[in-house]
């Protein structure tokens, strides 16, 4: 009787359908990317190749892509060139004042970027500031970088204003990196007669390319659509620190929209092939 | 010889309070103990992997509780290996060697030679990716005795592995200790293994050691 009865029971029992699960997560989802999308079509809308065309051939315009791609790049180098040691030492080691140190390096994240812009610019007035900007303003003319005349509302303040935010956000990527990496191969490289350095340089390090790649992308990405503290910091003078951001910025103050949507367009497919480029990349060398 | 001395050190979940033990030279020592008890603790403060909070661990008479496990040419087979992801398997094992700046010819014999005992000559070539567990582990086995240590400490080299592998790895083991005239310290939970290696045996039972030789049990 008690069996008869479990076997209806367990004939009775449906599992019930995932059409519902699958319908609310997949309309959710879709209803961001949508969004994306949609504010993507609407930009080609508004504007034209011919418009795209038309900015593309200003010198104004093209100074400030070349300057984004040169500063891009260079604040993403040195963001990456600053993360790795700072997430390799916050991943493998204990030390006093640890927590402290993790907050600080969050500041940039959470701090509103013109607080960032207004406390370099503040930064560079006190006398050591100063000291650094003349400084650099001699390294250049020995260079011969003779239109660099120092740091603050100079081409380096735009770079200096990228990676202090993107470096942040590097950080971040390589700790979690180096979190992901287990440390047991780097610990029987120094039985086996290696230091600190050789384990870092020969068994962590090459494992941690693909979260470099990701670090790099990252940080040129958020170096691109860096605008407050670059506007602040570095000003917005055409052919001089005017980068994409800045540009869209001045050509909407001056009422042009469709200046401003083109320049918007001519980033995001720099942003596009950047993206891909470094994708290809860390497919290509990062399979282990 | 490894002699320790009141080790004591704070692991999170238990402390090992002021162990000593001898491990004689030329043994095949096995160290037994439940699980989490700490016996891979020990096996990592004697590599100097893990600080210790007080006591002394001497090799061959010196006293190394302070040395860098680089300076203590000691060979240490972690669990699973731990072999090293983006490097080829003839570069692990020559990575002691070439830290040590071996002759390419001397590299190149040691090498060939390990490969033999070992039988891993045909995956040389290989990176670890792909490896069976038996295969990892005589892998870290060759890496470990490259540099042809005079210890070597295995902490459960063969607890992943199915049961055919682990019989051969250990007649692999017994072959080793022989051939390499290596002292060896090797931890573990399994009766069976310490039953066919053990010339020694060391017990760690709530944090106290008891020393046995074999046959005198």
């Amino acid at each position: 009787m008690k069996t008869s009865n479990r076997n209806t029971k367990q004939e009775a029992f449906k599992v019930k359908g995932d059409l519902p699960f699958f319908t609310v997560m997949v309309a959710i989802a879709a209803s961001y990317i949508a969004l994306i999308v949609a504010m993507l079509v609407a930009d080609a809308g508004f504007t034209s190749f011919a418009e795209i065309r038309k900015t593309l051939a200003d010198p104004n315009i093209r100074f400030s892509i070349w300057l984004s791609l040169i500063s891009c790049t260079i604040s993403a180098i040195l963001s990456v060139w600053v993360a790795v040691p700072i997430g390799y030492l916050m991943s493998r080691f204990r030390f006093r004042g640890k927590a402290l140190i993790d907050t600080i390096l969050d500041i940039p994240i959470v701090l509103p970027p013109l607080v960032i812009g207004i406390s370099l610019l503040v930064l560079f007035q006190t006398s050591a500031g100063r000291a650094l900007d003349r400084g650099f303003h001699d390294l250049m003319q020995w260079l011969g970088f003779y239109s660099i005349r120092g740091i603050t509302y100079e081409i380096p303040a735009v770079i200096l204003a990228q990676f202090t935010v993107a470096a942040a956000f590097a950080t971040r990527t390589m700790r979690v990196t180096f979190d992901q990496i287990d440390p047991r191969p780097e610990h029987v490289a120094r039985t086996l007669g290696a230091g600190h350095a050789k384990a870092f340089s020969r068994v962590a390090l090459p494992q941690s390319f693909r979260g470099m790649t990701a670090a790099f992308t990252l940080a040129w990405a958020r170096s691109l659509g860096e605008f407050g503290p670059i506007l602040i910091f570095a000003g917005t003078t055409r052919m001089k620190t005017e980068v994409l951001s800045t540009s869209v910025y001045l050509e909407f103050s001056i009422g042009n929209i469709e200046g401003a949507v083109a320049v918007s367009m001519i980033m995001v497919a720099l942003a596009m092939v950047v993206l891909l480029l470094t994708r290809l990349i860390s497919f290509g060398k990062g399979a282990v | 010889m490894i002699e320790a001395r009141g080790l004591t050190m704070k692991v999170p979940g238990f402390t090992l309070d002021q162990v000593s033990f001898d491990v004689s030279d030329g043994s095949y020592t096995v160290l037994m103990g439940p699980t989490g008890c700490g016996k891979s603790s020990i096996l990592e403060a004697i590599c100097g992997l893990r600080r210790i909070h007080s006591g002394t661990i001497k090799l061959h008479g010196k006293d190394i509780t302070r040395a860098t496990p680089g300076e203590r040419g000691i060979g240490y087979v972690p669990q699973d290996g731990a072999l090293f992801p983006t490097m080829r398997l003839v570069e692990q094992i020559a990575f002691a060697l070439q830290l040590r700046q071996w002759k390419a010819d001397d590299q190149k014999n040691r090498i060939n030679e390990l490969a033999e005992l070992l039988g891993i000559g045909h995956l040389l070539e290989r990176k670890p990716i792909g490896l069976s567990g038996g295969e990892r582990q005589r892998v870290a086995l060759g890496r470990a005795l490259a540099f042809r240590p005079r210890v070597l400490l295995l902490d459960e080299p063969l607890s992943a592995l199915d049961e055919d592998t682990r019989e051969r790895m250990i007649e692999l083991l017994k072959t080793i200790h022989q051939r390499e005239g290596v002292t060896a310290l090797h931890v573990t939970h399994s009766r069976t293994e310490a039953q066919k290696l053990a010339t020694h045996r060391l017990t760690l039972n709530d944090g106290v050691i008891a020393q046995t030789v074999e046959g005198q049990v």
